[in-house]
Order: C-alpha cells, then sequence, then structure tokens
C-alpha cells in the first residue's frame, strides 16, 4: 500500500527559554484524518510546542513540514492562512463582541475584500459579506452555540466560550486544527458533547491535534497520543499502548518516589 | 443615534430626521452670517476638527492604537497646499491637486510613523508618536536652512484660496440674490466632504477591514492566530487616519492663507485625541458631536464671558482662557464619573467599561 503524505512532520523541535529546555528534540508525525492527542505533566513543553507550530515562538532548532511544504519562521498569521488554526488554553475570544463577530474575524484569512471594496460596497463586497455573515451562522450551529450569535463572547457560558473558539478556529478552513485543553473547566456532559464533536469535526474532514488533560477523553478520542515530559518524547503510539508505558506512568506518578527520612 | 439613521428598519423616521438635519445644515450658514461672519469661519474650522477628530478615531478608536502625535499629519496636509499653492515656490496648483496629494503624502507619512511602531503597545506607542508628532514640528521649523523650504517658525504666507479657473473662494458674489462670502462657499464645499468622510467612516467600520481592526484591538495574539496579517492592517489604520488628517491639513491652509509650525503642537493633537475621548471612541456620532463641542464651546465662552462679567461685576474678574480650562477640568472629573466610555460611546466601549453583573 502506498503510504499517504503525512499532514504534519515534526523533527528535532528545539526551544529553550533562558535555561529551561521547554522542548528538545521533538518530532512526530501526524497522519491526515487522525485525532493526535498530546499529552503529559503540567510544565511539559505541550502548549510550547502549540506555539513553536503556530509561529508564536520561533524554534531554537527543527522544522516543521505542512502538507508537503517547510514552515520555518513563518508569522502567526501565515501559519493560519497555511492552514492550521488554534485555540488556547486561557480562552482568547474576542470578549467584547459578539459570538457571530468572533466566528466572522475568523473568515479574515479566507476572504478578499480591502478598503475599496468596503468603501463602495460594489457587487462582490456585499455578496462576500452575506456569504462570510452564513458561514459564521452555520459554524455556530455547527459546534451548537448558534442561539447565543448574538450575545456577547464573554456572557457567554465557559462551555460555550471553548466550543465559539473552536468555531473561530474552524471558520479559518484549517486542515489541521490544534485544541489547547479544549476540555478544561468542563463537566462529564459537556466532555461528552465536546468529544461528539471532535469526531464529528474529524468525519468532515479536519485533522486534529490535542492537547488534554482529561484522560478519559483523550483515552477514547484520539487515535494516536505522543507524551511529553520536561520538553522530551517520552513515548508515542495508541492510547492503550501509551497508557501502559512505564515511562509514562512513572511521568505522571513521579518516577522514583521515595522517602527520605534521615534529614526530618 | 445610529438606530435612528437606520433606513432599512424605519424608513420613513430615518428620512425625514436625515432630510431636516440636511435643511438645517445648509441653512446654518446664513443665520451664521447674520450673527456675524466670524461663526461662518468658526463653524468651518469646527468642521476641519471633525475631519481630524473621525481620522484619528480610526487609529485610536476602531484599531486602539493610541496616536499622541496625530495633528503631524494635519500639518503635512497644510503645508503641502502651502507650498504648492502660494508666492513661496511661485506655485499656484489647483486645490483639486494638491488635496489628493497632501492626503497620499500624510499616508506615506502615516505608514513611515506606523512601520517601526507596529510592535509596540498603550504607553510606548504613546510616547513614540507624541516624539513623532513633535519632529515634524521641529523639521518645519527649522526648515528654512540652508535651503529655505518651510522659511521656518515665521511661516508661509498668502496661500491661495480654493479657486476654480478664475473663480476663486475667497471672493464675495452675489447668486440669485444671495451673498455668498468666502467663508459659506468654504462651508459649503467642507459640508459636502464632510458627509463623503462620514459614510467613508460608517463603511469602513461595518466591513471586514473594520472587523480585523476590532480583533486587534481586543486581542492582537488572537487576532494573529485567525490568521489577521496585523501588521499590513494597523498600517492601515495609520495610513487612512494620516490621510483624512492631510486632507484637513490642506482645507485649514487654504481657509487661513497662512501656515506657521505654531499651529501644529502637541496642545492640537491632545486636543483632537480629547474629541475623540470625549465624544466616545470608535463611536462615528459620538467622535463627531466631541469635535463639534470643544471646538463652539470655546468661542461661545470668548464671546460671553466677558459682557456677562461686564455685566455682572462691572469689570473682567477671571479670564475667558482661565473659564475654559476650568469647565475643561469639570467636564473630565464629570465624564469619568458619569460617562467613561465618552458621551455617546460605541457599543463596544460600553461592554468593556461596563461592571460585571455579580
Amino acid at each position: 500500500m502506498n503510504e499517504p503524505l503525512p499532514l504534519l512532520t515534526a523533527k528535532g523541535i528545539t526551544k529553550r527559554f533562558g535555561g529551561v529546555q521547554a522542548l528538545a528534540d521533538v518530532g512526530f508525525t501526524i497522519h491526515h484524518g487522525e485525532i493526535y492527542g498530546l499529552i503529559g505533566p503540567n510544565g511539559a513543553g505541550k502548549t510550547s510546542l502549540f506555539n513553536v507550530l503556530t509561529g508564536i515562538y520561533v524554534p531554537d532548532g527543527g522544522h516543521f513540514a505542512f502538507d508537503g511544504e517547510v514552515l520555518l519562521t513563518l508569522k502567526p498569521n501565515d501559519v493560519a492562512a497555511r492552514g492550521i488554526a488554534r485555540t488556547f488554553q486561557n480562552i482568547r475570544l474576542f470578549a467584547n463582541l459578539t459570538a457571530l463577530e468572533n466566528v466572522m474575524i475568523g473568515r479574515h484569512v479566507r476572504t478578499r475584500a480591502g478598503v475599496w471594496g468596503a468603501i463602495s460596497r460594489n457587487a462582490r463586497a456585499r455578496e462576500e459579506e452575506r456569504a462570510i455573515h452564513r458561514r459564521a451562522y452555520e459554524l455556530l450551529e455547527y459546534v451548537g452555540v448558534a442561539r447565543r450569535a448574538n450575545s456577547l463572547a464573554k456572557h457567554l457560558a465557559y462551555g460555550d466560550q471553548r466550543r465559539l473558539e473552536i468555531a473561530r478556529a474552524l471558520a479559518t478552513e484549517p486542515k489541521l486544527l490544534a485544541l489547547d485543553e479544549p476540555a478544561a473547566g468542563m463537566n462529564a456532559t459537556e466532555t461528552a458533547a465536546l468529544r461528539a464533536l471532535l469526531e464529528d469535526i474529524r468525519r468532515d474532514g479536519t485533522t486534529i491535534l490535542l492537547i488534554e488533560h482529561d484522560m478519559k477523553l483523550v483515552m477514547s478520542v484520539c487515535d494516536r497520543v505522543l507524551v511529553l515530559d520536561y520538553g522530551k518524547k517520552i513515548a508515542e503510539g495508541s492510547a492503550s499502548e501509551v497508557q501502559t508505558d512505564p515511562k509514562v506512568i512513572a511521568a505522571y506518578l513521579g518516577g522514583d518516589v521515595s522517602l527520605n527520612l534521615k534529614g526530618a | 443615534m445610529q438606530s435612528f439613521f437606520d433606513v432599512r428598519s424605519n424608513p420613513r423616521l430615518a428620512w425625514a430626521g436625515l432630510a431636516v438635519i440636511a435643511i438645517v445644515l445648509l441653512v446654518l450658514p446664513w443665520a451664521l452670517a447674520s450673527v456675524g461672519t466670524a461663526w461662518v469661519r468658526i463653524t468651518n474650522i469646527a468642521i476641519l476638527y471633525v475631519f481630524l477628530a473621525l481620522g484619528l478615531n480610526i487609529v485610536v478608536g476602531f484599531a486602539g492604537l493610541l496616536d499622541l502625535g496625530y495633528i503631524a499629519f494635519y500639518a503635512v496636509g497644510a503645508y503641502v497646499y502651502a507650498l504648492l499653492a502660494s508666492p513661496h515656490f511661485n506655485l499656484h496648483l489647483p486645490f483639486w491637486i494638491i488635496l489628493p496629494l497632501g492626503a497620499a503624502l500624510a499616508c506615506l507619512f502615516g505608514v513611515l510613523l506606523g512601520a517601526p511602531t507596529l510592535k509596540l503597545r498603550g504607553d510606548y506607542l504613546a510616547i513614540v508618536t507624541l516624539g513623532f508628532g513633535e519632529i515634524i514640528r521641529i523639521f518645519l521649523n527649522n526648515l528654512a536652512r540652508p535651503v529655505n523650504i518651510t522659511n521656518g517658525p515665521q511661516g508661509i504666507a498668502r496661500i491661495d484660496p480654493f479657486h476654480v479657473g478664475d473663480a476663486s473662494f475667497a471672493q464675495r458674489e452675489t447668486i440669485l440674490g444671495l451673498d455668498f462670502t468666502g467663508p459659506i462657499k468654504y462651508y459649503y464645499f467642507f459640508l459636502v466632504v464632510l458627509v463623503v468622510v462620514i459614510i467613508v467612516n460608517i463603511r469602513l467600520q461595518d466591513s471586514r477591514i473594520g472587523r480585523a481592526w476590532e480583533a486587534i484591538r481586543e486581542d492582537e495574539v488572537a487576532a494573529r492566530a485567525m490568521g489577521i496579517n496585523t501588521r499590513n492592517i494597523k498600517l492601515l489604520a495609520f495610513a487612512m487616519g494620516a490621510s483624512f488628517g492631510g486632507i484637513a491639513g490642506g482645507m485649514f491652509s487654504a481657509i487661513q492663507g497662512f501656515v506657521s509650525p505654531e499651529s501644529f503642537t502637541l496642545v492640537e493633537s491632545v486636543m483632537v485625541l480629547s474629541m475623540v475621548v470625549l465624544g466616545g471612541m470608535g463611536n462615528i456620532w459620538g467622535v463627531i458631536l466631541g469635535a463639534l463641542l470643544l471646538s463652539f464651546v470655546p468661542e461661545i465662552l470668548r464671546y460671553t464671558v466677558e459682557p456677562a462679567q461686564m455685566a455682572l461685576f462691572g469689570r473682567m474678574l477671571i479670564e475667558p482662557e482661565v473659564i475654559r480650562m476650568l469647565l475643561f477640568g469639570l467636564a473630565l472629573v464629570l465624564m469619568m464619573l458619569f460617562r467613561p466610555a465618552g458621551i455617546l460611546p460605541s457599543a463596544v466601549r460600553r461592554r468593556e467599561l461596563e461592571v460585571p453583573a455579580k
């Protein structure tokens, strides 16, 4: 069988902050249509990896190949234009704009009207505006916050804000959707609904990279999982493989936990 | 205010309202002229301030970039006009060439200022733009040697008024029994430009570009992650704002007939910013109201304070200038207490400043 080209390949990604090695030689591949999990204890470097991938940080070493092209020191907006959209661990919506406006802004990168279009409101600009509006509303329906379309983002319930952020990211028509702890702070019902949404997004053709602490969600939804600890890749594989990996267990529970009573 | 002009939801009321406003604006100069031609001039200057405030509103209100040197673009426009239509270089180009040229050059300066400040925000941006405003003024003050370009602090005098062929805006003419003085002609011209500027502003705000500005103002990191090229969109805000300033500057030159660096001090920048903030950052109608208030109130004081004091006390107790500053201070305190987002705040600003429900 001919192996299809992977969607994303990371090679030797390295990032240091002063003396802290945030990422050390991290490499992995994500295939089309996958839900790829990224887990690790707090401070393992998951969000740093996200920030390097989306151009917020410039890596000290290594590179990404996305959809056949090498991403090297691209600006965040160029990364989004290439087809990687993200959400943030601490939700970063445009808080004082409505839910609909938030998603409409997500359409910016796939639309073209400039100053002249805005001022003249010619037929093309008007048609584009209508399309932006329509698509934004569809996406709100898709993630299930359409009934709050005209509410301010900051007035939405926490779970709805997370979903709105996903809708805004989807508005950029990403090939890879990178979600940073989308289930954080959600209750069991909300998490179940989120899981269904992730499955829907995958089924509709978008690959997902998922950082998540909710192990139940990760294990049930992810095809493969990468485990980071202290900026290093310590395991990669299917959910069940990773779960039983002694290194992973050690990283989560503390490797050589020993009581030192001498000094007490 | 905005819903009042909403032609779609309530067409009859909206058109009636617009008609009333149009008639008032058309009759206004004649009413003012009957009080004194000075008032028509004051109105013209007030309209120029509306242009400036609307231009600055794009930068400060829409894109959220605090600019304390905005008057520099006004200066650029004014000097472009002064140099190209005065005996100084003996050039006398017509205004319809110079005004777009002034706008284009101011636009270029907007980009020049914007480019190095792209990574700055808030206080830091304010300081740099303040410096930029001063640099332009000092340049204008000193570009008299070795080659005399700006004539230094003496300024440039005998600037041409607008003229179309042989017809000059400065001449007094009687058309259909109506006495058209220079200021009245300028008034009508400014009014037409004003309508265009307002429409451009409204359309920009409610567009893909306007949303990108809002996104940058709300959260720049998220805006970039959504694929908005924040560099270009910010530069666009600077450029658009600056070109409005440039046009206003050219008009200022023409109606004054004289420009000097004196007219473009930091105080003027602060004044325009005050208009934007007082009226309501981001709300076009609020900004217009702010500009009109801050242009007219000092003039009204000038004409009322002295006679009022003479009548009451028989002599001048407090100078009009002092009263103006007192009222400014009072207005500032009252605004902070009662309308922190401006007299007519934009919906978004109001939300930002609202107290969260506990």
